[in-house]
């Protein structure tokens, strides 16, 4: 009686390594690391394009960049650094500072000897959770089925010189000992253009445009408060990281700020507030936004396009803020997106951002800004 | 009397109604303001001054004023002195002499001449050509820091560049005058001299270029690309906009919408985006929509 319990504690135990171990390879629609081998070295042949795929990402989620490789085809044709570097990233971009925390797993063709496969990668990032979708070609070779990997298109630059002479503001402090009122510089001036609230899925949001009416730089933010019918405030919150901060003279950024759990049946009124404060900036880089298209895809909305940057300097983390209007020109939804990828001198990167599908029907037009994040600029 | 320790400022209303309720309660007390205490009827801030008793014996002192509260030991039958340190700050004051009774009486401390100008300019930057943009105030302050508001004529000089931009006169009004003008229609430093007998005063008004008038886009096609500038780019006044100011230009062709925010650079600002069929391409700065062309394909 006394050995009772630990005996089914272990036995409850082994049982339960053993099925996931050997259950591993039989789940369908395999969903990121709960579907793994917890054991290293051990990890089952993959006798389905699943087991492969799955085996392969567990491979990659671990950091066992070897063990990843070794899954991979021998038509794939890439080396193992550039491999390495693909999933890790380079030159400070957001895919270095990330993690791939799960994945799923599910099929789109398959025959005896090719599969395709759809994987959605969840990164944790710094800036929050990002999804990336990509679809894997594998291959059987022998009784395995391997991965086809391709080869990472790296942009080919040509040694050059870039001038740049775009404008940069500095500030200047002066001395606290001056004469009152003899050196004071007032604050840019900046203008709320649109505003615009609606309910969403997750509760409401606020959002519109915002104008440096200035000549000089301005670093903004973006206040909302909602108030009742008693004048009460409900809920305050600001526009954080969709809006781009940082506006150089007449520049206009889009902004959305979001108040989760809150609807807007009890809101009477929405009290604004712009705030913004002098900030060295400098002209440079300047990216443009080509391309720009709303497609479908996996029954989603999305604007995609290409990010390029026109400048001489590496820009980390590139960072798309949309703002999308109707047909009488008001903003009916912002979106934002980060791109994994840091933007090289004169070379693009693709984008995409999202929009709800209960409002893609609603979009006539759109305007996109970037933010762009250069480490050794604040 | 603990009261008589406080230095906190207090506005010269309450400071009055002070005085009075004091006044008032030394009355019940038998201690009734004014007999045989003569203060002067009127001391300028910084002055010293005295203040004759009569009788005989010893007897405490004590002056309460603005940021001042102090006590002493006198003789009755001379004069009190007050230094130039008790009376630096204008306002209200009571002298209270008490010996067997307690006698009492208020006097006024008046700020002295002005000896210098605070003047405060808003904004330190306004665009061109705008009504009432720029608006400036002073005060007077005497040497210990005081407002002085005696009614005076205060002189406004403002100059751009080398010519005037007006000359607006104030009359000050309880120790302040103000002036609100319309900026001039050039860019660049709009100097404001304020003026009170032989004190003056100098601020500077940056006043810049408003937004872009008339904005017009020029585009050329290269073999994958366009090339879209503006002309040089102006404000309705024809001041140049300054440099570093974003145009957006849009091209919007069947390969989608293409966009570039480009900063002006020596007067103008220009972007190449690839692009080819026919395409149309517009810009705008702000708020301001310049013209839209439409940019053929190439044969």
């Amino acid at each position: 009686m006394k050995l009772a319990l630990p005996t089914l504690l272990v036995a409850v135990t082994i049982g339960l390594m053993v099925i996931g171990f050997f259950g591993a390879g039989h789940s369908a629609g395999t969903v990121g690391i709960a579907a793994g081998s917890a054991l290293p070295g051990l990890t089952p042949k993959a006798a389905s394009p699943e087991q492969a795929v799955s085996s392969f990402l567990r491979e990659i989620q671990r950091r066992h960049w070897d063990r990843a490789y070794a899954g991979l085809s021998g038509t794939s044709g890439i080396d193992e650094p550039s491999f390495i570097q693909d999933w890790t990233g380079g030159d400070g971009s957001l895919r270095t500072l990330s993690s791939l925390e799960s994945f799923d797993v599910r099929p789109l063709h398959a025959t005896d000897s090719v599969a395709q496969m759809r994987v959605h990668l969840h990164w944790t990032t710094p800036v929050g959770p990002l999804q990336d979708v990509r679809d894997l070609e594998l291959t059987r070779e022998g009784e395995t089925w391997k991965v086809i990997w391709p080869k990472v298109q790296v942009p080919n630059l040509p040694a050059q010189v870039i001038p740049v002479n775009y404008l940069r503001w500095d500030l200047v402090n002066g001395n606290s000992d001056d004469d009152w009122g003899s050196h004071n510089v007032d604050a840019p001036h900046v203008r709320i253009v649109s505003m615009n609230a609606i309910d969403t899925a997750e509760g409401s949001a606020v959002m519109g445009e915002v104008v440096n009416e200035d000549t000089i730089p301005a670093f903004v933010n973006v206040n909302a408060t909602l108030v009742d019918g008693s004048g009460n405030a409900i809920d305050e919150e600001s526009s954080f990281d969709k809006i781009a901060h940082v506006l150089l003279p007449k520049q206009v950024s889009p902004y959305r700020i979001d108040f989760p759990n809150v609807g807007l049946k009890n809101v009477k009124n929405v009290r604004m507030d712009v705030k913004a404060t002098l900030t060295p900036a400098s002209a440079d880089p300047v990216i443009g936004v080509m391309n720009q298209k709303i497609e479908s895809a996996q029954g989603k909305s999305v604007l995609r396009g290409e990010l390029l940057n026109q400048s001489g300097q590496t820009v980390n983390i590139p960072h798309v803020i949309a703002s999308f209007y109707d047909n009488n020109g008001k903003v009916v939804w912002v979106a934002d997106g980060y791109v994994d990828r840091a933007l090289l001198p004169q070379t693009s990167e693709p984008f995409a951002v999202e929009i709800p599908n209960a409002l893609a029907g609603k979009v006539q037009n759109f305007h996109a800004v970037v933010n762009e994040y250069s480490s050794g600029k604040s | 009397m603990p009261w008589l320790t406080s230095t906190v400022r207090v506005s010269p209303n309450v400071r009055r109604a002070q005085l009075v309720c004091l006044a008032v309660i030394l009355c019940l007390g038998e201690l009734c303001p004014g007999q045989g205490l003569k203060v002067p009827a009127s001391v300028t801030a910084g002055d010293e001054t005295i203040i004759p008793t009569t009788g005989s014996g010893k007897a405490i002192f004590y002056l309460w004023g603005p940021g001042v509260s102090s006590k002493s030991e006198i003789s009755l039958g001379q004069e009190v002195h007050l230094h130039s340190r008790d009376l630096r700050n204008a306002g209200d004051y009571l002298a209270i002499v008490c010996s067997a009774v307690c006698r009492s009486s208020a006097f006024y401390v008046r700020a002295g001449k002005p000896a210098y100008l605070n003047f405060l300019v808003h904004p330190s930057r306004v665009p061109v050509a705008q009504g009432d943009a720029v608006s400036g105030v002073v005060l007077p302050f005497d040497e210990f820091h005081n407002l002085v508001p005696d009614v005076a004529t205060v002189n406004f000089r403002l100059a751009a560049g080398s010519s005037s931009a007006g000359s607006p006169r104030a009359q000050m009004q309880d120790g302040v005058a103000w002036f609100r003008t319309t900026s001039g229609r050039s860019a660049g430093k709009l100097q404001v001299v304020a003026t009170l007998d032989s004190l003056s005063s100098t601020r500077i008004v940056q006043q810049v270029a408003s937004d872009p008038c008339n904005l017009r886009i020029k585009g050329e096609r290269t073999p994958k690309s366009v090339v879209v500038e503006t002309e040089p780019v102006h404000d309705c006044s024809g001041n140049p906009v300054p440099d570093g100011t974003i145009v957006t230009f849009s091209v919007t062709g069947a390969g989608g919408k293409s966009t570039v925010d480009a900063p002006i650079k020596q007067g103008i600002a220009s972007a190449k985006i690839q692009a080819s069929g026919s395409l149309v391409i517009s810009a705008a700065s702000g708020t301001v929509m310049g013209n839209e062309l439409h940019v053929g394909g190439q044969p």
